[in-house]
């Protein structure tokens, strides 16, 4: 039955009070996602509280340091599942440190809701949110207009919040935008269709997040394949086997093709693709797999297979000042993602091996960054010492302008050079997520202190 | 995810599909980037799911790293003889440390003995830790199962104390992990964090794993107390009033033999498990482990203490 189900991840963004926990309380209590020990859970707190309704927002509270301290501890992860579709919902509690926590839960989601309370309109928040899920490329936006009930279910003020937002939106990288009018309060068009809406014929919040196409989320076209352990098994009769284990980030590849393998640039020959299921012909991403080749090379974690031949696309003179960020050249690169589905040339492209490049960088930590310090950077499987040689500016996120400045404070997203004592192996963040990001490693802490997206 | 390639013939990825290679892929950045790590297996279903996924990750090599069981010795016996079996079926190599020896050391002290003995275990864990200087723990946790696990991160920071601090968490952005520690620092890593109950029976079901028996529908002798269903053992027996009756249950979660309890069911194979599961109104926890019951944030105080 479900096992042919896709799995869908999704944030849901919205500013304190827009009804974000209620959503998430609908969205599990009508797909009856809610067990009766949740459920009788929540009733005794709501009617303790003096509740007339049990108040389903209470299913997603938090920690027993939060309940005290009122803190908020980023991201809580909640599943669901449909027929049709499993779901992981990363649950982003508002507050001051939005961004962080937003730009977290955003890294592996496919979809984010971004919430708006009808009465309110667009606000700074809500602009907030959209540039930050298309810093991050989150491939479907959905505009969820909530508290419909409170503005009499009006037509004209739902369209006039969505014509608001589109105008706004255009000047970011979203490329599937769906706006759909709630109450998530009462239900309505959350799992079941609006009787008190019938002006709005779209899907509901669940048909949508149960039919979204999710096929193209990922890059199909440029294989890339990051070495992540080297397989030599000690027995006798594997002793010439050398096998070369990781996930295929992006792309597929076949036995028989030839490959380079990043930085050193040395070709061979797939020779086997081996699988604890048999052999295959073929592989895709994101499957995890073993490869062997017909040559023997030195190649260890780190190193990254590439097809043989092809352009290289990401063309980033190193050290050079391209003065743009993620949103700005959405319109010049496109997706390649969205390429692949055969408009533009077949060509697969090459990634740059670079110890110098630009990214745009969302700091996390408390502790500001020092440009006279040295960090880590850990980018697919391979982590190398990092500078960071400039700051270009800083991006208000409220209001997208750039600022010249000359530290970097937590929940700040800027753009920066870097200098790494290894080559890496890059693309561009735009066309391939897994390739085109890293975090950054305070050398003293060892914590995780900055998300990067190279630009 | 359905995957295009260059012919537009259609490769289906299911959800377990994807759950997997994302299990893999953890658990090979473990073997790489971590010195000595461990993975924690006990014989129950989430272990069984992560040995399969080991296999999947490494074979044909062995394991880079043992097998550890932390043994309350209030273990069912099926359970244990399944842990044992599995892996010497693999080859791989099993450490098992009792609760016992810390008793017979002296740094547990237990005070009522037939008391579940699930909040000892952090401090077998920790020496077994120290004993063999583990810098990584594998475990089976998943975050569906309680509240205080939906925030936990897939590699989890302990400081030198074994502790969690949920303050202190590292951020984990797309899959890229952080597995940098300081001398005697300690993660816990989780690789099936994302899976579901229903998508670990599922998993069972596809790849027809063997787990214990008591998994499955048998007769067994159960006191109600409450709306729980205690299984009568050599460590619980019937107190005045009760009474003793024969009922047709299985196990959704196998622990501490004192703390927990069965479900009503006449499900004798993995398919009818699956279908009890989809139906099921009451959560894993909520219906099986009368330790975290005892308040709603018991869980998340002895995840600070070092439990898994
Ligand atoms: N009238 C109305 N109130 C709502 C709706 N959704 C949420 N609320 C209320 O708005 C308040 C804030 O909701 P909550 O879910 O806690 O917001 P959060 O801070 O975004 O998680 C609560 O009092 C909710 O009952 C809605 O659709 N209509």
């Amino acid at each position: 039955m479900s096992n042919a189900t896709q799995l869908l991840r999704f944030i849901t963004a919205g500013s304190v009070d827009d009804g974000k926990s209620t959503l998430i309380g609908r969205l599990l209590h009508d797909s009856k996602s809610i067990f009766e020990d949740q459920f009788s859970a929540i009733s005794r707190t709501s009617e303790k509280r003096g509740m007339a309704a049990v108040d389903l927002s209470l299913l997603t509270d938090g920690l027993q340091a939060e309940r005290e301290q009122g803190i908020t501890i980023d991201v809580a992860y909640r599943y669901f599942a449909t027929p049709k579709r499993k779901f992981i919902i990363g649950d982003t509690p508002g507050h001051e440190q939005y961004t962080r926590n937003m730009v977290t839960a955003a890294s592996t989601a496919n979809l984010a809701v971004i919430l708006i309370d009808a009465r309110k309109g667009v606000l700074t928040q809500t602009r907030r949110h959209s540039y930050l899920a298309s810093l991050i490329g989150v491939p479907h936006i959905v505009l969820a207009v909530n508290k419909m009930d409170m503005v009499e279910y009006s037509k004209q003020r739902f369209e006039e919040i969505v014509g608001e937002y589109k105008r706004f939106a255009a000047q970011l990288n979203l490329h599937d935008v769906h706006c759909i009018p709630l109450s998530a309060l009462d239900g309505d068009n959350v799992v079941e269709k609006s009787d008190a809406m019938d002006w709005y014929i779209g899907p509901t919040l669940l048909e949508l997040l149960e039919t979204v196409e999710i096929e193209h989320d990922v890059n199909t076209r440029d294989f890339r394949f990051p070495v992540q352990w080297v397989c030599r098994p000690q027995a006798q009769e594997y002793h010439d086997f050398r096998g070369f284990a990781g996930r295929i980030e992006a792309g597929d590849v076949s036995v028989g093709d030839e490959v380079t393998i990043l930085p050193s640039g040395r070709s061979s020959k797939i020779k086997e693709i081996v699988t604890y299921d048999g052999h295959l012909q073929r592989a895709y991403a994101p499957q995890s797999v073993t490869l062997t080749l017909e040559d023997e090379i030195d190649i260890s974690r780190g190193d990254m297979f590439v097809k043989a031949g092809g352009t290289t696309r990401c063309a980033q003179p190193a050290g050079s000042a391209i003065a743009c960020d993620l949103a700005s050249v959405a319109g010049s690169l496109g997706r390649m993602v969205n390429s692949s589905t055969g408009n533009v040339s077949e060509a697969h492209s090459l990634p740059a091996v670079a110890k110098e490049f630009e990214a745009m960088l969302c700091w996390l930590s408390e502790t500001p960054l020092d440009k006279n310090r040295k960090y880590f950077v850990k980018h697919t499987t391979r982590t190398a010492k990092c500078l960071f040689s400039r700051i270009d500016y800083r991006v208000d996120v409220n209001t997208l302008e750039r600022h010249p400045v000359a530290a970097l404070n937590m929940n700040d997203i800027a753009r920066v050079a870097l200098k790494t004592q290894q080559p890496l192996v890059i693309d561009h963040y735009l066309d391939d997520h897994s390739t085109g990001s890293f975090i950054v490693i305070d050398e003293a802490t060892n914590n995780t202190v900055a998300a990067g997206m190279i630009a | 995810m359905k995957l295009v390639d260059h012919n537009m013939t259609k490769h289906i990825f299911t959800h377990l599909d994807a759950l997997e290679s994302e299990s893999i892929h953890i658990m090979r950045e473990v073997a790489a980037e971590c010195k000595n790590p461990a993975l924690l297996f006990s014989g129950g279903k989430d272990s069984i799911v992560m040995l399969r996924i080991a296999e999947k990750a490494f074979r044909p090599a062995k394991f880079p790293f043992p097998l550890v069981h932390i043994d309350t010795e209030h273990n069912f016996p099926e359970v244990i003889a399944t842990r044992d079996k599995l892996a010497a079926d693999l080859g791989e190599r099993l450490i098992v440390r009792s609760l016992e020896d810390s008793i017979a050391r002296g740094t547990i002290v237990i005070k009522d003995l037939d008391k579940p003995r699930n909040p000892y275990q952090s401090v077998t864990l920790l020496e077994t830790i120290t004993e063999f200087g583990f810098d990584a723990c594998m475990g089976g946790a998943r975050r569906d199962e309680e509240k205080a696990r939906a925030k936990e991160r897939i590699f989890s920071f302990r400081d030198e104390f074994g502790q969690w601090d949920p303050k202190n968490q590292r951020p984990e952005l797309w899959d890229i992990y952080n597995t940098r520690v300081h001398a005697g620092e300690n993660i816990r890593v989780f690789p099936i964090s994302n899976w579901t109950e229903m998508d670990i029976w599922e998993y069972i079901a596809r790849e027809k794993l063997h787990i214990p028996c008591i998994y499955y529908a048998h007769k067994r002798e159960v006191i109600r107390r409450g709306n729980a269903l205690i299984p009568v053992s050599c460590l619980v027996q019937p107190k005045a009033g009760e009474i003793v009756e024969t009922v047709s249950v299985r196990f959704r979660t196998v622990g501490d033999m004192t703390c927990t309890a069965p479900v009503e069911s006449t499900a004798h194979t993995v398919e009818e498990i699956i279908a009890e599961t989809a139906t099921t109104r009451i959560t894993e926890r909520g219906a099986t482990r009368m330790d975290d019951q005892t308040s709603d944030a018991s869980m998340e105080l002895r995840k600070k203490e070092g439990y898994f």
